[in-house]
């Protein structure tokens, strides 16, 4: 009878599906802005009307280099290569607050070609939504990264180990796949 | 995080694994719960608090509309400012409108239905301990409860709630100096919302893992319950419709607080041109109703997901088209999503698109047909045995019916025009999604009260609030179709002040009358509950001679819902009145095996073991009869 109870425990698929799911509808925000982006400007007939700043070029590189570094350090988890991992999972997080530093940098050079958020143009205020909720989404990354790091210190078991480092590995590709979604996204409409 | 522990009735409990034995204090077991069981229990309970309120502030709407020229004092006294000299301010009528709409459609319909029965039935039915997440399960209630104060604390502010109506159309929601219903109430009503919406998609989200991870052996996709299969599309629905209306809302928040234009364009207000330029208004509109459209199934198909399995249980017969009914609900989810438009015929929207949403919004009556068809057929010559669920259950139907045929001429891009933001379009959704959604609530209450609390409701007191509110529905609602058709526009404070329309005010005393009739029957089943939950009859193992699941759980409830391993399911959910077993149900988890005489040959499709041993048996039976 213990048994059945020690299996309802270490079985993480449900709970890694909920994390897929999460990602579903985080995506249908996204989707829903970037049509709603498209509905609005089908009706003004301009786009976004300027250039977008090379800032956010940078921070998709580093976005990029740090989902690189996020699947080193899963299969360094996996692998039991704890160093490895430790190691890899810090540089994915370091990468995220670079990202999260050159974004806000980026928006620096936004308002400085006097693209405010207060805009006449909404396709303009729009670069804030979309980057500054995609921020928000960096934010949640970073702390599921670093749950994962604190977990590889801490005396859990290793399937519990994989599972959260699971999890941010999922969370954190998904952040990573979005923002190239939207950086396409606004480069397409610059127009 | 999980705290399932499994009672071992013999009384040989190895603790190998260090888990210590779960003691439950009076905090963990009822506020912090993270039990399926009792989540499901705060949410109704939660759910019939909200209701009473959002029916008693119908209540006063109505009789507004009843005796606009009369004054009454009482009303001063409760209501005090929003009532001077007792008559209603019209700022507060709005409000009173919008509040009205938004609990019942979000708190009652989506959270008082999904969230009691999902996380009551799903894990019971599938045979699972719990929900994927529990935790997350208790997060979804408490961001629901806390949604649901700020939501009536709105009443306790010095402008009032919200005003803009349910679907909080800018530039009036979006101007907090608009009107009063703009200000401070339209502001806790978007918080309440996000909350609201958080608290969605956590349940959402764990239904959906737990149908598709959690289920026990045996049970396939095709052995659910059709209340499974219901509950588990429309929280599909709920994880991809919720999150637009997030991202409607970020945008009107920052319209209303930030200062930009997304919505708004050449506003002038009080004389004074506003800033605002560039913005759309209908771009909301896009947004609010690609949720607001499959919003209306999310409220509808848990209701006709409990009132197939009540039907069929009560009716002793296979639901008619298992398979046509899963199909139907899963039509109806997809096209739930490509029909918004029909919300917008007349907000200058391209005719050809409009074309387009009229075709697909058509089309939905095909599966809803099918739907209906169905549960005549399980109803035809079946030995139906009237309880109160089943009043209930078959009410449904009979509102899903009437109350759809007017959606095909409101699907109609040209009848639109004339019947749009009509009392024609009031009676058309309180029928279909109102009256049925909230029969098919009431009929999953009565019928699985003995599940949540382990009595029984009394039958009697049923039947009362059965009648009363069934008469009641269609005394308010049915006039007002012709109200509608004769151009009566909705929301309107008054309708003195109209010529043309004052031959209605008699109509209108009518349906106030009714109305109060009809919340009065709810006194029966308020006491009904709330005396059940403690003095009720002690109910049966198994109440209704029922096959799901559910009853085979002990009646004590306990944590982790079987006292040892989860029961393995052999067969699927509708084997009532088997032609060939003596008793007129077979519950999922009778083996085929044990059922020789009343097995036939489609129960071995794909199954050729069974096959083989069906035939040797059939053959010994022949050789038998030759014998004889």
């Amino acid at each position: 009878m213990a048994q059945i109870q020690q299996k309802d425990r270490e079985d993480y698929t449900a709970k890694k599906f909920v994390m897929w799911l999460i990602v579903f509808s985080s995506f249908m925000v996204f989707a829903a802005w970037t049509s709603g982006f498209i509905v609005y400007i089908g009706g003004k007939g301009q786009g976004l009307n300027l250039k977008m700043p090379t800032t956010f070029l940078y921070s998709t590189v580093t976005i990029i280099l740090s989902s690189v570094t996020m699947f080193l350090a899963s299969k360094a988890a996996k692998a039991l290569k704890f160093a490895q991992q430790r190691m890899f999972l810090i540089l994915t997080i370091v990468l995220g607050i670079v990202f999260f530093v050159l974004q806000l940098t980026g928006w620096n050079d936004l308002v400085s070609i006097g693209a405010y958020i207060v805009n006449n143009n909404a396709a303009q205020s729009f670069i804030y939504i979309l980057s500054g909720a995609h921020l928000l989404h960096i934010v949640a990354g970073l702390l599921l990264l670093l749950n994962s790091l604190v977990g590889s210190y801490r005396n859990i078991s290793q399937v519990k180990r994989i599972f959260w480092m699971d999890m941010s590995a999922i969370f954190w590709h998904f952040v990573d796949i979005i923002w190239i979604y939207l950086y396409v996204f606004l480069l397409l409409n610059q127009k | 995080m999980s705290t399932l522990s499994v009672q071992d009735h013999h009384g040989v409990h190895h603790d190998e694994h260090g888990h210590e034995h779960h003691h439950d204090t009076f905090l963990t077991k009822y506020i912090f719960s993270q039990d399926h069981k009792m989540i499901a229990k705060q949410f109704l309970i939660t759910g019939i608090i909200m209701a009473v309120f959002a029916m008693l502030l119908s209540i006063l709407f109505r009789i507004q509309l009843a005796y606009p020229d009369k004054a009454f004092p009482l009303m001063e006294t409760i209501l005090g400012r929003f009532a001077p000299e007792g008559r209603m301010d019209p700022n507060f009528y709005l409000s009173l409108v919008t509040i009205h709409g938004t609990i019942m459609v979000f708190f009652v319909l989506t959270a008082g239905l999904s969230g009691t029965f999902s996380n009551l039935l799903i894990p019971l039915q599938l045979g699972a301990r719990d929900m994927a997440s529990p935790f997350m399960n208790m997060l979804s209630y408490w961001l629901f409860f806390i949604a649901s104060l700020v939501m009536i604390g709105s009443f306790f502010i010095e402008k009032g709630p919200a005003g803009p109506g349910w679907t909080i159309y800018p530039p009036l929601s979006a101007l907090p100096k608009a009107m009063p219903g703009s200000d401070m109430g339209m502001t806790m009503w978007l918080i309440s919302m996000v909350l609201f919406v958080a608290s969605q998609l956590m349940g959402g989200i764990n239904y959906v893992s737990t149908v598709l991870n959690m289920r026990t052996k045996g049970m396939d996709l095709w052995k659910m319950p059709l209340t499974i299969w219901a509950f588990f599309l429309t929280a599909i629905l709920g994880v991809l419709a919720f999150p637009v209306l997030v991202a409607g809302v970020v945008l009107l928040i920052f319209d209303r607080s930030v200062g930009t234009s997304f919505y708004l364009s050449d506003i002038v207000l009080g004389g004074v041109p506003q800033p605002f330029e560039g913005g759309s208004p209908i771009l909301f509109q896009h947004l609010f109703w690609f949720l607001g459209h499959p919003e209306v199934y999310i409220v509808i198909m848990p209701a006709l997901g409990i009132s197939s399995e009540i039907i069929a249980t009560n009716s002793r017969k296979p639901i008619f088209g298992y398979h046509a009914m899963v199909y139907s609900l899963v039509g109806i989810t997809v096209l739930s999503f490509i029909v918004w438009g029909h919300h917008m015929f007349v907000t200058g929207m391209n005719p050809f698109l409009g074309g387009v949403f009229m075709i697909t919004t058509l089309i939905i009556a095909v599966p809803s047909a099918v739907k209906t068809f169905n549960y005549l057929a399980t109803l035809w010559r079946g030995n139906i045995r009237f309880t109160p669920a089943m009043m209930f259950a078959i009410g449904l139907v009979s509102f899903f019916i009437s109350g759809g045929l007017t959606g095909i001429y409101l699907g109609n891009a040209a009848l639109d025009i004339n019947l749009h933001d009509t009392y024609f379009v009031v009676a058309h959704f309180h029928l279909v999604m109102g009256s049925a959604a909230i029969f098919g609530m009431l009929a999953g209450v009565y019928h699985w009260f003995p599940k949540m609390f382990g009595r029984l409701m009394d039958e009697k007191l049923g039947y009362l609030h059965f009648w009363i509110t069934f008469i009641g529905a269609y005394l308010v609602f049915f006039p007002m179709h012709f109200m509608g058709l004769d151009g009566v526009p909705r929301r309107y404070y008054a309708f003195t002040e109209f010529e043309s329309f004052e031959r209605w005010l008699s109509v209108n005393t009518f349906i106030t009358w009714a109305a109060i009739m009809a919340a009065v029957a709810q006194v029966a089943f308020l006491f009904n509950f709330f005396y059940s939950i403690f003095f009720g009859k002690k109910t049966t193992q198994n109440p209704w001679n029922s096959n799901t699941l559910e009853w085979t759980t002990p009646i004590e409830r306990i944590h982790g819902n079987w006292p040892g391993e989860i029961p393995t399911v052999y067969r699927w959910p509708y084997d009532y009145s088997k032609p060939g077993h003596d008793e007129d149900f077979i519950p999922q988890t009778v083996p085929y095996s044990e059922t020789m005489s009343s097995n036939l040959p489609h129960d071995f499709e794909n199954n050729p073991v069974g096959m083989e041993e069906y035939n040797k048996w059939t053959n010994t039976q022949r050789s038998n009869e030759e014998v004889k």
